[in-house]
């Protein structure tokens, strides 16, 4: 076994957290349950890492092998990666039927004619999920293991899920094999970033719960049920108030879980307004500036901003169409508000 | 009447009336129980508000207000500027005494979006006192009920021979001492 794909593996096992690498191990499939067993796997993590890489040096691994186990880590950690989200578009209504085989055989071909040194990796999940490992290189040299770009594709939607390594001018390579491979005509990036592959997915395929625009009169001064530690010296004067900013909430994000986002960000191009006594920037050109908003959980906290006090409700709609209108990098331009991105063929 | 007065209700028997202006209720009904949590000898209401002024319909339903308490949490400017908006629904002669700014929240050092010097300068202008506290600690929840019970107790009137006013005009000589 080449020395490097040794490597490779020990450090894989490495990173898995002491707990969960018998169970990546068994989801690899490629060490057989016998040879599991000879491995303690309540040592220290560096053991059990030369163990397993003795018994891949048995079975003869090569960097292929390695590949998959290095996907299995990153599906199920998914989430310690960044996720951009790219949308294919093809012309015309055809409806192709849409043949796994045909799709790896393009991508690889079309990869491999450009750059002869990629180690290219595909694993099928049951969400009809398809996640591709791309590990580059260059005419001279061998892939780097270590940097590989993880798409992540549905098939039936034309949305890709790409977290590049840091080797961004593979890119354009990448987003050509997909067209090619899936049979459409154009890939542009969205303006939607996130650690949580899940929530992107959640947004882009629409499966958060929105909420639909039905007739909503004010709901009926009923009695209310109230919780029985009330205490009846303790009033709440602005109980109507409250209620209404519940009820703007509740239009505006909907009663479900929000999806993760870590950020939103604005690129201000407008000009600067200010008094006419400050005499700020005579010259007539756009002030730039950019407002980031940065949060472990983005739109939970924007959501209770109102209820909180902090903030008046309804909140700015520039805050509240992040989720219907998929993105969270805006460009805010003078007068006409926002401005789509365009198309990108290649 | 939009405007709050101090006077234009008759006193409860035996009783005093609290409210509390800010914009955190969680933190506000935190207060409130901590407050009636005290032992005390008399009737007490606590009256929780976002904003002044408060809504007409219930105007008749309220007793008369003994004490204003503003909240202001350090770490929101909203919450000053929320402040400041009320303040003009009080009347003047609300300040003799009956009117105190409480800072929550300095407990956080690190996350203070306002200067203090501007909530003094706003105790100096509307002649109130200020009081600063962390409300996430119980013990200095504690006791900040206990002093704003004992300012709600004088305000009402039920100390015999210490009004609201002498009051106020004690906590400022010892603030400038």
């Amino acid at each position: 076994m080449d020395e490097t794909v040794a490597e490779y593996i020990r450090r894989t096992v490495l990173k898995i957290p002491r707990d969960e690498i018998k169970m990546m191990l068994q989801k690899w499939d490629f060490l057989s349950e016998a040879q599991l067993q000879t491995v303690n796997f309540h040592q220290i993590k560096d053991n059990i890492s030369q163990e397993v890489v003795q018994l891949c040096e048995e079975n003869s691994a090569d960097i292929k092998q390695a590949a998959v186990l290095d996907i299995i880590y990153n599906h199920i950690y998914q989430n310690k990666r960044m996720w951009s989200v790219y949308q294919m578009r093809k012309t015309g209504e055809e409806l192709e039927y849409f043949d796994l085989t045909d799709f790896k055989k393009k991508f690889k071909r079309r990869l491999r004619s450009a750059l002869k040194n990629v180690t290219i990796t595909f694993r099928e999940y049951e969400d009809n999920a398809i996640w591709i490992r791309v590990a580059w290189g260059t005419p001279y040299r061998q892939p780097n293991q270590y940097k590989p770009s993880y798409v992540v594709y549905h098939s039936q939607t034309p949305y890709v899920f790409i977290s590049a390594s840091v080797l961004k001018s593979n890119l354009p390579l990448l987003c050509q094999a997909l067209i090619i491979a899936s049979n459409y005509h154009e890939i542009r990036e969205m303006e939607l970033r996130s650690h949580s592959l899940n929530s992107l997915k959640d947004i882009v395929f629409k499966r958060y719960s929105q909420n639909f625009q039905t007739y909503c009169p004010k709901p009926l001064q009923g009695r209310t049920v109230e919780p029985e530690s009330v205490d009846l010296r303790i009033i709440h004067e602005n109980k109507s108030e409250k209620e209404r900013i519940q009820r703007l909430n509740q239009e505006v994000f909907g009663n479900g879980p929000q999806p993760i986002l870590q950020f939103a960000q604005y690129k201000l191009e407008t000009m600067f307004k200010s008094s006419p006594e400050m005499d700020v920037l005579d010259k007539k050109e756009p002030f730039r500036c950019l407002v980031k908003f940065s949060s472990p959980h983005l739109l939970e906290s924007l959501k209770s901003l109102a209820p909180a006090g902090m903030a008046d409700a309804p909140l700015s709609p520039l805050l509240t169409c992040i989720t219907q209108k998929a993105r969270n990098y805006f460009r805010i331009r003078e007068k006409k508000g926002l401005f789509p991105d365009s198309f990108v063929s290649p | 009447m939009a405007v709050l007065r101090p006077f234009d209700k008759l006193p409860g028997l035996n009783s005093a009336a609290l409210l509390l202006v800010g914009s955190d209720e969680e933190l506000q009904q935190k207060l409130a129980e901590a407050i009636l949590q005290e032992k005390r000898d008399f009737k007490i209401s606590i009256h929780i508000a976002t904003s002044l002024p408060l809504p007409s319909e219930r105007d008749h339903l309220r007793p008369r207000i003994d004490l204003i308490v503003f909240m202001i949490d350090i770490k929101s400017k909203c919450s000053l500027k929320n402040v400041e908006a009320s303040l003009a629904h009080v009347d003047a002669t609300f300040f003799l005494g009956k009117v105190c700014f409480l800072v929550t929240g300095v407990g956080r050092v690190n996350c203070c979006s306002i200067e203090t010097n501007a909530v003094c300068k706003l105790g100096e202008a509307y002649c109130s006192p200020v009081l600063f506290c962390e409300l996430e600690l119980e013990g200095v929840r504690v006791a900040t009920a206990q002093r704003l019970l004992r300012m709600l107790q004088i305000c009402a009137g039920l100390v015999p021979g210490f009004s609201a006013l002498s009051f106020s005009l004690l906590m400022r000589n010892s603030a400038d001492d």
